[in-house]
């Protein structure tokens, strides 16, 4: 056996140390091609995208949607498409569900997938005792039995979003066998799938790493090893991209990302994606005055925010459901008007020199140039006779204060809704019955009360788009934009951005 | 320091910790952002919102909550993280020692620049490089962390990358390790190739946190130096032909090391407060990163965990700083 003393240990490990840098080893070389490198804007806090905060959070789908399939899956058009289940709908009456399972899918431990992992997953998902968020969505249907590759379940309260929920938060399929078997504990320690790509290591707070699915019902993936690397700072994930030392990154400042994409062997791609900004109104002094709200709804210049603040990265919109959500009416307009913004407060007795003040909340750097603009905002509202004084606030109180009815009279939020249903934006933003809403009103309410389980699918969608013009005419909500998702490559990838924001490794491809 | 101090020490070191408990525990509770509030669903009836409030044991009345997480507490159980969904002490059992072995380094680091600056400043006092260093040194004291930490993104990060942005390990090669301390278990498995790996990862934000702490104690050793130098038994050993760096070594520096010691160890309390931000820039797989976590998602159990920590670790340094002061200079234990 070879003996070391002291000194050449110690020169042996300075020497490898050396050579490592040297060799590329422990440098930032770009890898090879048969791995993708994402630098990633969120942390992974738990591997079960069906329980707890984690499941909820639009970042991290990108991730689960790697490692696991959704009962339906989604096209980057938001389109829905058959994921697990091949087919899918109700009975003509609606009292039940069925679902087609499809056969051949195996977890990576090489089990088959059944009709029961499925079932098991939508009763676990309904049991809120599994802390799973939205339980009481997944607890509008039961009762399952299967035959053969068939689930049919009872309807317990007619929910028309159900099988778009099975493309979204919590809406993923857990193998029954295995997670009986290995508990909580060991499931997050080491989980398993049926998505194209299976977990081989992980550091909270640093890394995960992924192998290649080879048995994956969709094909086998382009890349043998996924790495997602956990870079929440914006300036890092530049540097990342910069330096060769990740492959992919996004949701970079608007400013790097135009500087980036000039840059020798990088390339950007820029889309609009789901989520949209937009000021809350809450139905309290002075807002109760309709027409306060239209005055600072017409006030803001929103394409020249868009231009002048994100650099032309954003969609004006004036409702809250965007150009790709279902319900969208382009027929629904605010327009920016100051001349009628002023007139209008003329008419409740407001002026430049005789404001109507209010406070408006704001996040600071949650969003792309949040701050920046409702500095704009106000700017514009004082210019038509509103004073507003801005009040800065961070998410988790913005929660706090909208589940308790107390925001400020407006106040700046981000609204994702990736299956682009109106009950997923409008009709949660703005039901009174919502934990999640500001304006509360018994006009609006009676609007939407039938709604919410009209089973006429084209009658249901007509019947939202009133309840967007209606809130448009009543300046319930100030919407302002669509976000748009700059992503930064190496030019030897291509990369099809997604609509819901999901950055999936199965979306970057070589060129 | 006597047996008697040593326990008396370590009785404050308890009462200090159940106050910094208390004080967190009521802080977070009455500052805004109800954890809660960041998981409903927007379907969520008052009841099912009540439901889950009692699921984490928030329902209870706020000394109840108290008297539960503490009684938990001495028996070591930190309760379960809300966001993580895991034991806490678990969690901060595998991220704590990647910061230890982060400000470990930096202190080490800061130390040694530290200390060759301040010798060299000494040997080359009254002449233009002394002040050219004083100059530079006072840069090095202005610039904080994170500051740092942004610089060599773009500098050794971008500009020139020699060494990996962010991480602990190579995400692509990492190995499989038996333990959390990677650069101690590389180094005793004598796996040089792991252990470059590491170090080549430790080296940007070691070097963000420890030229701050190096121009601090550069600074604070010179001017103890500078004192020592002109006192009567280093005029003596001069007399005696002893060459300036042997006088500066071997003479000035046990009786000027005193101060500078508390010193750091004030300061390397503050770097480990440091790690915070720093982690986050080169994510780091520290307590410091999963700190800012615990606080944007009000995991209420794991921010009282990390703080619980983070007092104990300060209370453990400072004990240590004042056993080795006495060590150096055993007056002071006499008063």
């Amino acid at each position: 056996m070879v003996e070391f003393n002291r000194r050449q240990a110690l020169g042996l490990g300075a020497s490898a140390f050396i050579a490592g840098i040297l060799s590329g080893r422990v440098a930032v070389a770009a890898a090879d091609t048969s791995t993708l490198t994402i630098a990633f804007n969120a942390n992974l806090p738990s591997f079960d995208g069906t329980t707890g905060p984690s499941a909820v959070n639009p970042a991290i789908q990108a991730i689960y949607r790697s490692i696991f399939d959704q009962y339906i899956a989604q096209a980057p058009d938001l389109s829905f498409q058959p994921g697990l289940l091949t087919a899918w709908g109700w009975n003509d009456d609606r009292t039940k569900v069925w679902m087609d399972v499809r056969s051949g899918v195996t977890w990576h431990d090489g089990t088959p997938l059944t009709p029961e992992d499925v079932t098991w997953s939508l009763e676990r998902a309904a049991d809120p005792a599994t802390g799973n968020p939205v339980s009481n969505v997944w607890a509008s249907i039961g009762n399952f039995t299967v035959d053969g590759q068939r689930i049919t379940g009872d309807v317990k309260n007619f929910d028309p979003t159900i099988f778009k929920w099975m493309a979204f938060l919590t809406g993923f399929v857990l193998p029954k066998a295995y997670y009986t078997k290995v508990g909580a504990a060991g499931f997050e320690a080491k989980p398993i799938g049926t998505g194209p790509y299976m977990f081989d290591a992980y550091e909270g707070n640093s890394f995960l790493r992924l192998k290649a699915n080879p048995n994956y019902f969709g094909g086998k993936p382009a890349f043998d090893t996924v790495v997602f690397k956990f870079v929440t700072d914006a300036t890092s994930r530049v540097a990342e991209i910069e330096s060769g030392s990740s492959d992919v990154t996004l949701e970079v400042p608007f400013e790097e990302y135009d500087r980036l994409r000039e840059k020798a062997g990088l390339a950007g791609v820029s889309a609009p994606i789901s989520d949209i900004g937009m000021l809350f109104v809450t139905n309290i002094e002075p807002m109760l005055d309709k027409n306060v709200r239209l005055a600072a709804h017409h006030a803001i210049d929103k394409a020249g925010i868009v231009k002048k603040l994100l650099r032309g990265y954003g969609v004006p919109i004036d409702t809250l459901e965007a150009p790709e959500y279902e319900a969208y009416d382009a027929e629904i307009k605010v327009g920016y008007d100051p001349k009628k913004a002023a007139e209008l407060l003329a008419a409740s007795g407001y002026s430049k020199d005789k404001p109507v003040k209010f406070t408006i909340q704001t996040t600071r750097g949650l969003k792309p140039k949040d701050y920046e603009m409702i500095q704009a905002i106000v700017g514009m509202w004082r210019k038509v006779g509103i004073e507003a004084e801005i009040e800065v606030y961070d998410i988790a109180k913005h929660f706090e204060l909208r589940m308790s009815h107390k925001l400020a009279p407006t106040a700046f939020y981000n609204w994702g809704n990736a299956i682009g249903d109106p009950t997923t934006s409008t009709g949660f933003a703005m039901y009174s019955k919502s934990p999640h809403s500001a304006w509360k009103s018994d006009d609006l309410d009676a609007m939407m009360n039938p709604l919410w389980g009209e089973p006429d699918e084209a009658k249901r969608i007509a019947g939202w788009k009133a309840v967007d013009k209606y809130i448009a005419e009543q300046g319930y909500v100030i919407p302002l934009l669509q976000y748009v998702q700059p992503i930064v490559y190496k030019s030897s990838l291509k990369v099809i951005p997604n609509t819901s924001s999901a950055l999936q490794p199965t979306l970057v491809s070589k060129v | 320091m006597t047996l008697t101090s040593v326990i008396n020490r370590l009785g404050m070191a308890a009462i200090t910790l159940f106050g910094v408990g208390l004080v967190v525990f009521v802080l977070l509770r009455v500052v805004p952002g109800d954890p809660i509030a960041m998981m409903i669903s927007p379907s969520a009836t008052p009841a099912d919102i009540a439901a889950l409030r009692a699921h984490y044991g928030l329902d209870l009345p706020l000394p109840e909550q108290f008297f539960i997480w503490l009684g938990n507490v001495v028996h070591l159980d930190f309760g379960t993280s809300i966001s993580l969904r895991r034991g806490v002490l678990q969690l901060i059992g595998e991220r704590l020692p990647a910061t230890l072995e982060l400000t470990f380094a930096a202190l080490v680091f800061g130390v040694l620049a530290g200390g060759i600056v301040a010798v060299a400043g000494v040997l080359l006092r009254r002449t233009p490089l002394e002040a050219a260093m004083d100059f530079v040194n006072g840069l090095f004291l202005a610039v904080p962390d994170f500051v740092w930490a942004l610089v060599l993104v773009l500098l050794v990060g971008v500009l020139w990358p020699i060494f990996p942005l962010s991480g602990r390990l190579d995400p692509v090669h990492a190995s499989d390790f038996m333990t959390p301390f990677y650069l101690i278990e590389s180094i005793v498995r004598l796996n040089w190739t792991d252990t470059g790996d590491v170090l080549a990862h430790l080296v940007m934000p070691m070097l963000a946190l420890g030229l701050p702490l190096a121009a601090v104690i550069a600074r604070t050793l010179k001017e103890a130096l500078s004192e020592a130098m002109v006192q009567d038994y280093v005029l003596l050993a001069r007399l005696k032909g002893m060459s300036e760096l042997r006088l500066v070594l071997q003479e000035a520096l046990r009786n000027a090391v005193g101060p500078t010691l508390t010193l750091t160890g004030v300061q390397f309390t503050f770097m480990i407060g440091g790690t915070v931000i720093v982690e986050r820039i080169f994510a780091f797989p520290g307590i410091g990163n999963m700190a800012i976590d615990a606080v944007v998602n009000r995991d209420l159990p794991l921010i009282q965990g990390i703080v619980l920590v983070f007092g104990a670790l300060f209370i453990v340094i400072n004990i240590a700083v004042d056993l080795i002061a006495n060590r150096l200079n055993p007056r002071q234990s006499h008063g």
